[in-house]
């Protein structure tokens, strides 16, 4: 059961060989043996996982499911959910009931998706190794003494170990791709604006996406078709056709042009994944693919362009977190100044203020120009680089990260050694461009690798088109950690 | 020395869209505590804004009221600070890009006209509300208020005087209120006014520092506030003192303005363009939409009740001193034909019984109908001024009766009932005169002598003989010839 696709946990469930409730039962089961050593759920509830099986269940009997009822999900904690302990990750939350969905919740309840739990993460998506936690650190499940990458580590670590047939996850810098390319599954941030942020607690609203995590590329197309689509309730929310991102699977890849960015394939790079990757280019070019040099050449800055502007909108989006209408007060203060400050600097964790910090320092009188300003321009170069690429190349390919998963408090004490390890990954963000990771094989330690392809906007369905026909051609998505109970 | 006062105002007005700027609950004023607060409005977590195109296009119509620029693409910016009653830690706000730019408004200040031109009005959500009273040391937060649609307008700093600051304060707010974009009420805040206030020598280029004076809510409390600002100041000044930049409150209390905060305490608002928000961008199509919806303007509208009506430019001024006040006139004017006749009862007799009565133009118990109805017995000479007057009260009594609001022809019914029409009937009066010829010998002997004096003496006797019923014109013909 556990080796299953969506799609074919989809047909038992249509053939009534298995029932929700059942699979639900199955990845509880499996939740509750592999959670405590790995860490990847924050909050589990079996008695509303079953009742929402229960009513999948019901509408299979109906007639009336869709293409995914009755097929058990995990949310990132980052998702607001009606009745579901929230936190963020984060002490700031630690005892938040949201009293509503977010759109993506909402649309996987519309699809009859029960949810098995909110899946750790680093607080407030903060972090690229899931150790800024206030829940603790996520184990990765290839080597619990490594971590599985972050922000959306406790998704990633949770479908690796299959606890749980998919996750949501969400992506301000590369926090779906890392951890996907970290614990060897395959995850896809959209172009900014395909999925709603109603409800999904704000990072950087100019870059946060959320997006699906899974085993395979198949399966991230069935669960985009589900999360993806106007919504009202957010502003940058894109109001277009609805797309079936599953149609073009199964097209050849004869024609496709790969664009190689040099600076992404230079130094820096880890020699084993610098390996994998050129055994993945040559794979697609075993499948009708032809791959030309391109340049992003301000993608160099991307890192510090990064670090200006996310920190920036973090600092003001995490303003509402003053102790005033819920979540986290300190105990004791002498008056209101006194409380702010004190529910503040005990609610957030260090790698939190030390962004609320650079945030607000970036945007203060006499510096936004330098440094604001200065990063929006530059970040308007980098979108124009990928434009550029995308006159020669249909998809740009690359290392989803610079190397393969590091132990746990390896880099916990080197912020920008940590902040390094998105290079590769942040640009599409800022670019507002889709990119996903997908697994193309191991190190010497056993530890996964991670592809990234880079696409054009709104060429999820091609990109999933390349990465399914890769996955048929190779098994490196199939495997799965060994030695868990 | 001899200063000069140096103000410019920064009026909040609350617009009067249904809805809040960035969330569906309702904007009512004076429900209870925090019932219409949504989760946007209590800034939940992972909540977005969504802009009210409503208020974009009360903003739209002022812009073209005052003659502005609409930006035809403009951004909405954080304002970051904390307090509990800003849920957001931000405020939602318009700085570099705002809705519009410019523009003017015309004023009047003894007999002479002033322009003061505009610097920009944008759009912004306003707070909740802070309650220190009841809660027992603690501070009750009310979020109904926050999230409620504001159009702050900035004018540039052209008052000279408190009299021409308050003249440019009820300009706006004759307009706001006039254009339908807020409803104007400064008891519950509707319309609140910032002053700067600054003084320099008379003849000095360069502006003096300035002071805030925040949250006025009355004219009375404007004026009171800039005045007492200015003496401070100008003793300060003299005293060998220096002003400080400051925000400094208006206590009605003492009539004096106290510190709030120093420049060193100002916040650092780190303004950023909002990432949850699209530029606003204006197309011809929705400015032209918008135009359709605007009124007449009270400066045009002057102009038409001066040229059309032959009202004075005072009168005129004074009638479109409020939309209802105006639209009264006009229907009065049109119903009995006499604009000019119209305009002096409206402003004089019908104006001055309001104000005794303190009520509005919208809750007089004489409608403009009935009003035209007594107007025209006095063009026709059915009824004397002096009369008429009698026939007004009369009728403002008759307000009692249920059925008031429907008998139109209220005027006629009266003088009918009161016998109050004038004599038209020249024997009549002529036998009165004869009367009184007779009664008064002296009198006419005198005027044969020629005293002036005694004439008038025999028109008064003759009127009061009539009971004022008689037509004075007639009387002084008739007479002169009965002497002559």
């Amino acid at each position: 059961m556990s080796d299953a696709s969506l799609s074919a946990l989809a047909a038992q469930l249509a053939a009534k060989q298995v029932s929700s409730r059942e699979l639900a039962q199955h990845y509880l089961d499996r939740i509750a043996a592999l959670n405590p050593s790995l860490n990847a759920f924050i909050t589990i509830d079996s008695g509303k996982t079953l009742a929402e099986a229960a009513a999948a269940d019901a509408r299979i009997a109906a007639g009336q499911a869709g293409p995914l009822t009755g097929v058990p999900i995990a949310h990132k904690d980052i998702f607001c959910t009606d009745g579901w302990l929230t936190t963020c990750g984060s002490k700031m939350l630690h005892n938040f009931v949201a009293p509503y969905d977010a759109h993506v919740i909402q649309r996987f309840k519309a699809a009859g998706m029960p949810s098995l739990g909110k899946t750790n993460m680093d607080e407030f998506a903060m972090g690229s190794s899931n150790e800024t936690s206030y829940f603790g650190a996520v184990k990765n499940p290839w080597n619990t003494a490594y971590v599985p990458g972050g922000s959306s580590g406790g998704a990633a670590a949770c479908v690796a170990a299959r606890m749980a047939p998919a996750a949501t996850g969400t992506d301000t810098g590369g926090s779906i791709r890392q951890p996907a390319a970290l614990c060897g599954i395959t995850g896809l941030k959209p172009t900014y604006g395909l999925v709603s942020r109603f409800g999904m607690i704000a990072f950087a609203s100019s870059l946060d996406q959320a997006g699906p995590m899974a085993p395979s590329a198949e399966d991230c197309a069935l669960l985009l078709n589900v999360m993806t689509g106007f919504d009202p309730n957010d502003s940058t929310s894109l109001d277009r056709e609805k797309e079936d991102y599953t149609r073009d699977l199964n097209q050849p890849l004869a024609g496709l042009r790969i664009g190689l960015p040099r600076e992404f394939l230079a130094e820096g790079l880890n020699n084993e994944v610098a390996a994998a990757v050129d055994a993945a280019v040559a794979e697609l070019k075993k499948l009708g693919a032809t791959t030309v040099e391109i340049s992003l050449a301000n993608s160099k800055l991307a890192i510090p362009v990064y670090y200006v502007l996310a920190p920036a909108e973090a600092s003001s989006n995490l303003s509402r977190f003053d102790g005033v209408r819920y979540g986290y007060r300190a105990p004791e203060y002498a008056n209101l100044d006194d409380m702010y400050c004190k529910t503040r600097a005990q609610g957030f964790g260090a790698e939190v203020k030390r962004r609320i910090m650079i945030g607000a320092y970036v945007l203060s009188h006499g510096y936004y120009d330098a440094y604001y300003l200065q990063a929006q321009k530059i970040r308007r170069l980098i979108a124009d680089d990928f434009s550029a690429a995308f006159k020669t190349c249909d998809v740009i390919l690359g290392p989803t990260a610079p190397g393969t998963a590091f132990k746990l408090g390896e880099k916990s004490d080197d912020p920008v050694e940590m902040y390094l390890n998105d290079l590769y990954t942040i640009p599409a963000n800022l670019a507002g461009l889709p990119g996903m990771s997908l697994p193309c094989g191991f190190d010497a330690k056993g530890l996964p690798i991670g592809l990234q392809l880079v696409g054009n906007y709104f060429s999820e369905a091609k990109m999933l088109n390349v990465a399914h026909q890769y996955q048929r051609a190779t098994d490196w998505h199939a495997r799965q950690p060994e030695g868990l109970k | 020395m001899k200063w000069e006062t140096v103000i410019g105002l920064e009026v909040h007005t609350q617009l009067a869209t249904k809805s809040k700027i960035f969330s569906g609950s309702s904007t009512a004023f004076g429900a209870a505590p925090n019932t219409q607060a949504s989760a946007v409005d209590i800034a939940l977590p992972g909540v977005l804004p969504v802009l009210n195109r409503g208020a974009v296009a009360c903003a739209i119509k002022f812009g073209l009221a005052i003659d502005a620029t609409l930006n035809r693409v403009n951004v909405f910016d954080r304002k970051n600070y904390f307090y509990p009653d800003l849920p957001k830690g931000y405020q939602i706000s318009q700085l570099a890009k705002p809705i519009v730019e410019g523009g003017a408004l015309k004023i009047v200040v003894d007999g002479e006209e002033k322009t003061v031109n505009l610097t920009r009005a944008h759009l912004e959500e306003d707070a909740g509300k802070s309650l220190h009273e009841d809660f027992h040391g603690m501070t009750g937060i009310d979020l109904n208020r926050a999230g409620t649609p504001l159009l702050e307008i900035v004018s540039e700093p052209e008052m000279r005087s408190s009299v021409e600051a308050v003249a440019y304060a009820r300009a706006l707010h004759t307009l706001v209120t006039w254009i339908g974009i807020c409803d104007g009420n400064m008891q519950e805040g509707s319309f609140r006014v910032d002053a700067n206030v600054s003084v320099r020598p008379v003849g000095q280029a360069e502006f003096g520092t300035r002071r805030e004076i925040k949250n006025l809510n009355s004219f009375k409390f404007l004026q009171q506030a800039i005045d007492y600002e200015v003496r401070w100041q100008i003793e300060t000044l003299e005293d060998g003192g220096r002003i400080e930049q400051a925000t400094v409150l208006f206590d009605p209390d003492t009539g004096e303005t106290r510190m709030m905060r120093s420049k060193e305490e100002a916040h650092d608002y780190r303004y950023f363009p909002d990432p949850d928000l699209l530029p606003v961008k204006l197309d011809e199509d929705w400015i032209e939409r918008v135009r359709a919806t605007l009124p007449e303007l009270p400066a045009a509208m002057q102009a038409r009740f001066q040229s059309d009506y032959g009202v004075s430019a005072y009168d005129a001024a004074v009638l479109t001193g409020s939309r209802a006040l105006a639209d009264y006139f006009e229907a009065a004017a049109k119903a009995c034909g006499q604009g000019k006749l119209a305009a002096n009862w409206v402003v004089g007799e019908l104006s001055a019984t309001l104000n005794r009565e303190t009520l509005d133009i919208t809750s007089s118990r004489i409608s403009a109908k009935q009003l035209a109805n007594l107007l025209k017995r006095i063009q026709d000479g059915t009824v004397s001024g002096k009369l008429a007057k009698e026939v007004f009260t009369a009728m403002w009594a008759e307000a009692e009766h249920p059925d008031f609001a429907n008998r139109e022809n209220l005027a006629d019914e009266i003088i009918e009932a009161r016998g109050l029409k004038q004599m038209s009937d020249s024997g009549e009066l002529e036998k009165i005169i004869d009367e009184v010829m007779a009664a008064n010998q002296k009198s006419v002997e005198e005027f044969r002598a020629g005293k002036e004096k005694a004439f008038n003496a025999l028109v008064g006797q003759v009127m009061k003989a009539s009971r004022g019923k008689a037509n004075p014109a007639q009387v002084n013909d008739l007479l002169k010839r009965k002497l002559g």
